[in-house]
């Protein structure tokens, strides 16, 4: 049987200040799905995100495609949940985008032309090749979105993990990235308040909120239960209606 | 580094100067100022030679004397100081001009100008030639500490960000009115500089995470390549050259 890329049981983490951010998260998603995970404002979303990859590590259990997050499978861990953070500004900091792609799988242990390779292939995956001497400065908030995502793919991560992919995002721009991550193929999980491009890109939904997860289904159902969406302070853009 | 956003200092090209490995550069241009500094300033046609032996870089660059006169203004203030040693120091005095200037002080004017100057054409000779990217890879190269290579690049890409952000924080003060123009408007400003200091401290904790979780555990990768023995020779040559006049000079 093939094990789950991902699964969280019981998940609590408190930070150093005290302040309990997540109260006992359980959350399986099966290699291949896209699920997007919404949720209000400090609702322990990023806090979740960042156990999946070991960053921050809490009591209860985590598993990447049946690897347990610990200290000793860290690396391997890393390899396998690539995150893609909100600002691509903190993402992208080496000079051009080529050796910003190519960081990632230089740690990972990969190079010459190998690494070679693996770099023009994320770079191909996100239409930025022709980008690949350019400094990350100089790129639109679209482009560098996508360059932040093949720094990503460029690791060959089994598990996706995107937060707030379509932020500052042009509605053009915000298109061309859900067709890249459509014809990614990938198991995604993705961190958004944006409730219509969840519904484009992730056929299921976990609402988190208060540190636990309070619903789990397709995501056009969340979203057309228009009660439980209120009583989580989210709401569909004006105009949009799903029941 | 970039189409169309190069570096003002750096002027691409695709000469054997800009294609030679970065480590031999940045050796032949230490290497290079060191002879420089090392010739006692009375032996006033070394330092020919020396620009001569540069001349014959800039050529080789196809980096015109135009570009780097501009660039190389930069070392004005000291030159202007230089130029007040004959008038301000001691000692034996020849008349220029009717003028009596202090031989100790023509002597010293001229060591700073001379160094100073040649100091600045060969750093503009290897910035012109290597971007601020290569710099890096190259010292890397060098086995500079990694410690300090990782603080080179997070600042070579942040320090645009960061400049960026606090033009952003001004415009947004001055359209709220802020016009700081004197000593007791300046708080906004002082407050806006403490801002901006706990932001790009957050953000390097964010860069930080960002890193981390592409596998980063303290060093950057290695991404240049070894420079062969041929390289370093053709490279150092106008460096062994002045090396070579600094011999007879000495």
């Amino acid at each position: 049987m093939t094990p789950p890329a991902l699964l969280v049981e019981r998940l609590a983490y408190a930070y150093p200040d005290g302040h309990q951010a997540l109260f006992g998260v359980d959350l399986r998603v099966e290699q291949g799905e896209r699920v997007a995970v919404l949720g209000p404002n400090g609702a322990g979303k990023t806090t979740l995100v960042l156990h999946l990859n070991g960053v921050l590590t809490g009591q209860g259990k985590v598993e990447v495609t049946g690897l347990p997050v610990n200290k000793q499978n860290m690396k391997e861990v890393r390899r396998r949940v690539g995150i893609v953070f909100q600002d691509p500004d903190d993402q992208l900091f080496m000079p051009t985008v080529r050796d910003d792609v190519a960081f990632g799988p230089a740690n990972f242990g990969l190079r010459g032309p190998e690494l070679d390779a693996r770099v023009t292939r994320a770079l191909d995956d996100v239409g930025m090749a022709e980008h690949a001497d350019r400094s990350p400065l100089h790129l639109s908030g679209g482009q560098r979105r996508r360059v932040a995502l093949a720094t990503v793919l460029a690791c060959d991560p089994d598990v996706l993990v995107l937060d707030e992919p379509s932020a500052n995002l042009e509605p053009r721009a915000r298109r061309e990235l859900a067709e890249v991550l459509l014809g990614l193929g990938r198991t995604t999980v993705m961190v958004t308040h944006d409730l219509p491009y969840a519904l484009q890109l992730c056929p299921r939904s976990v609402l988190v909120d208060g540190g636990v997860v309070v619903a789990d289904g397709p995501t056009r159902e969340l979203l057309a239960d228009g009660d439980l969406l209120a009583r989580h302070r989210l709401e569909l853009p004006f105009g949009f209606r799903l029941d | 580094m970039s189409a169309g956003h190069s570096h003002p200092l750096h002027r691409p090209g695709d000469t054997p100067v800009h294609r030679m490995a970065p480590q031999v550069k940045v050796v032949a241009a230490v290497a290079g100022v060191l002879c420089v500094v090392s010739t006692p300033r009375e032996r006033f046609w070394a330092f020919g030679l020396y620009l001569a032996v540069l001349a014959g870089v800039w050529v080789l660059a196809r980096i015109p004397p135009g570009w780097l006169a501009k660039r190389a203004l930069i070392e004005a203030p000291f030159v202007v100081l230089a130029f007040a040693f004959p008038f301000l120091a001691g000692g034996p005095t020849v008349d220029v001009l009717g003028v009596a200037l202090s031989e100790h002080g023509l002597l010293s004017g001229w060591n700073i100008v001379v160094k100073g100057t040649l100091g600045v054409l060969v750093s503009l000779t290897l910035a012109a030639t290597t971007t601020p990217g290569e710099l890096i890879v190259g010292l890397q190269r060098l086995r500079v500490p990694t410690m300090v290579i990782t603080i080179a690049t997070l600042m070579l890409r942040y320090l645009d960000v960061i400049a960026a952000e606090a033009r952003r924080m001004r415009i947004a003060r001055i359209c709220r009115g802020h016009d700081p123009r004197f000593l007791w408007q300046v708080g906004a400003t002082a407050r806006g500089i403490g801002t901006l200091f706990i932001r790009s401290y957050e953000r390097g904790e964010r860069v930080h995470l960002a890193m981390v979780s592409r596998g980063w555990t303290g060093a950057m990768p290695d991404q240049g390549r070894p420079a062969g023995r041929a390289a370093w020779l053709l490279g150092l040559a106008p460096t062994a050259l002045a090396a070579v006049v600094l011999g007879i000079a000495l």
